[in-house]
């Protein structure tokens, strides 16, 4: 199983025409098992075809032609928020925004209609996510994936694949990997993605990747000591960072003494979830949780 | 990106909000004509964007034009955490016997702008948090329908019960706001917002930082940019399309994505060393990125070693290995290159590297490891 996508996702990708939404389209046409790339949104371009779907004018045109029930966001930044706006409206359950720069005012609102409407937004800023074997949505690559069954959630991209990589190498498949997006508001976070992960019978350990910035890891570290029987470790990027500079992500600044790795190890630790000190460090650590990734590393 | 006071009072007087009368200076001369046409005391402060002015020296009282241009002489050309003044703010002093804090944020938690007043005003208002929460109070606005008069009202009359000091107040939250919206905000805040002896309410200080996603629609705060107060290396790599952070190591990295580089940091250190910089060379890669990024890093004296950490993705291995081959022969590289190249088309990538005196490496310990033998060891 998975969470949030499977093989019967419908995906519809907004921005198809352009450079990287023609190509990343191309990729999750590919992945998986159900052909789940169903159609494509430029406005204006209605009628085309690409990568092998009907490109429509509208979201609302694709849905019902298509039936199209999920969608990925490659826009350009300044059209973005609206595209999300227009997903929702067109009756989207899941929205996976993977563009960046999007304006933070703008999000606030974007983030609130969103969830009144009862849909989810994965990004923005975001890689997106992958149910190895099953779909991706997104721009994770499917090639470092295996299926399995370990949840891993983050707010990186590469890091991410860094992560996912070891796994893979040392054996252990994924259930699902979600990156939520580096941005200070976005529209899924840490707690939604472990909720899901413990309600998943087919997800047994999960992996959280959290970097400075924000208190999300925090509220996590709570979240996990009450509610998420699962094990759980972790890794913090940004212990390094200067404190005042947004390391490339406009979520990760540390400001006013908030937002350190250190206050999140701490968190984290309290909580009982341990904090590898390198990324090589986590399958390791996995391995002291979690018998299969025992088994796994013994193996390899 | 920051703006400064004098900027952002600018905005404060555009939509009728009072601060105390003055005028920009770049020279003690300027200051001394500004302070004589005001025709009354002045206080002479430093624009730069760093917290603690006040404390560093950088603001000061002057009883008239001559003091104020002597003042001026002494605080021009100062250096302030590291940041050169270049500019003060001369402004009518004011008699001041009330301070408060009024704020207004983007606020991660309710992911709405949360307004931030205190009765504390004048001191730094994560001490007043952290020490005396009590006397902090907050209003998260939903942003889809803007601030309503009742609330800020409200906010006002939890503060304090001088009506002189809520109606001023209640006018500083609504104009602050405004330009809040208006400018694509991600903090401002008027530290102290002050009642003086006359019974007057004015905005004495201002600050502003505008969030930089949205400076593609906000020329005129756009404009605002002090390139003097920004760091060049940091304003060319964001030109170029990079994410760079200069710091005080030896080992360069160049790695592409945020998290990725920040961990490869944090890696050097965890390893005995300490990192030259972040730098992220972002998703889509062209060759010339990676051009300008060693050419950024190359100007740091202090760089002994460049690690690249790249796991492709959206990046292909072999367009970076393109650009490092092309950055080799155009730029005269002095120091030892480690290259780990992993996920979309690395076997390509690494081919092209093949023959060329680049280390090449395949995981990231191993790497950051390398590079800090090539640059002479753990510090």
């Amino acid at each position: 199983m998975s969470v949030f996508i499977n093989q019967h996702s419908k995906i519809v990708v907004q921005g198809i025409t352009g450079r990287d939404g023609g190509f990343h389209a191309g990729q999750m046409k590919e992945y998986g098992a159900g052909n789940n790339l169903v159609a494509g949104v430029t406005p204006g371009k209605g009628g085309q075809e690409a990568v092998g779907v009907p490109v429509f004018n509208t979201v609302q045109d694709a849905v019902d032609a298509t039936g199209a029930d999920t969608s990925c966001i490659f826009v350009p930044p300044a059209f973005a928020v609206d595209a999300i706006y227009e997903a929702v409206s067109a009756g989207i359950k899941l929205v996976v925004c993977i563009t960046e720069g999007l304006p933070v005012n703008d999000m606030m609102a974007a983030y609130t209609f969103v969830k009144d409407s009862g849909a989810r937004l994965i990004g923005p800023n975001c890689p997106g996510l992958i149910s190895p074997g099953q779909s991706k949505v997104g721009i994770l690559p499917g090639h470092i994936c295996r299926e399995g069954k370990v949840g891993v959630v983050s707010r990186s991209g590469t890091l991410t694949y860094e992560v996912v990589d070891q796994l893979t190498r040392n054996g252990l498949g994924q259930s699902t990997c979600i990156g939520i997006g580096g941005d200070p508001i976005v529209g899924t976070n840490f707690i939604d993605c472990l909720e899901a992960f413990e309600a998943d019978p087919e997800t047994e350990a999960a992996i959280l990747i959290g970097e400075i910035g924000g208190d999300d890891e925090e509220k996590a570290a709570e979240y996990i000591q009450e509610k998420v029987s699962i094990p759980v470790v972790s890794f913090i990027a940004g212990r390094t960072a200067p404190p005042g500079k947004r390391m490339g992500h406009a979520g990760a600044i540390v400001s006013g003494g908030k937002g350190t790795a250190e206050s999140k190890e701490a968190a984290f630790t309290a909580a009982g979830v341990p904090v590898a000190k390198k990324p090589s460090d986590l399958v390791p650590l996995l391995a002291e949780k979690y018998a299969p990734a025992k088994a796994a590393l013994e193996n390899n | 990106m920051k703006v400064h006071e004098y900027q952002a009072k600018e905005l404060f007087v555009e939509r009728g909000l009072a601060v105390p009368d003055g005028e920009v200076a770049t020279t003690p001369e300027e200051a001394e004509a500004i302070a004589s046409r005001i025709g009354d005391q002045v206080v002479v402060k430093a624009q730069v964007h760093v917290g603690g002015r006040g404390k560093a020296g950088g603001v000061k009282l002057a009883k008239d034009p001559a003091e104020a241009k002597e003042k001026a002489t002494a605080i021009l050309g100062m250096d302030i955490k590291g940041l050169t003044v270049e500019k003060v703010l001369v402004t009518r002093a004011v008699d001041i016997v009330e301070e408060y804090y009024i704020g207004l944020i983007m606020d991660r938690a309710s992911k709405r702008p949360m307004f931030i007043v205190s009765a504390e005003g004048g001191m730094d208002i994560e001490a007043v948090a952290a020490e005396t929460p009590e006397k902090i109070h907050t209003l998260a606005v939903d942003p889809r329908y803007g601030v309503q008069g009742w609330q800020v009202r409200q906010l006002a009359f939890k503060t304090t019960s001088d009506p002189v000091v809520v109606k001023g107040m209640v006018k500083a939250l609504t104009v602050l706001y405004d330009v809040f919206m208006a400018t694509d905000a991600s903090l401002i805040e008027i530290n102290p917002f002050v009642k003086t002896k006359d019974g007057e309410c004015w905005s004495v200080d201002a600050k502003l930082n505008i969030d930089d996603n949205a400076l593609y629609r906000q020329k005129r705060v756009a404009e605002m940019r002090d390139m003097s107060a920004e760091d060049a290396s940091e304003m060319e790599a964001k030109e170029a399309g990079l994410s760079f952070v200069k710091l005080d190591g030896n080992v360069g990295c160049i790695v592409n994505g945020a998290g990725l580089a920040m961990a490869t940091m944090d890696l050097v250190q965890f390893f005995g060393g300490m990192p030259a910089n972040f730098l992220d060379i972002g998703g889509s890669s062209n060759p010339d990125k990676v051009v300008k990024a060693m050419n950024i890093i190359l100007r740091d004296q202090n760089v002994k070693a460049i690690l690249f950490n790249i796991f492709g993705g959206i990046t292909r291995c072999d367009d970076v290995a393109a650009g490092l081959l092309k950055a080799t022969e155009q730029l005269d590289v002095k120091v030892p290159i480690v290259v780990r190249l992993t996920g979309t088309n690395e076997e390509k990538g690494r081919e092209m590297l093949e023959g060329t005196s680049l280390h090449p490496v395949v995981t990231m310990d191993e790497g950051v490891q390398k590079a800090l033998e090539l640059a002479g060891g753990a510090q």
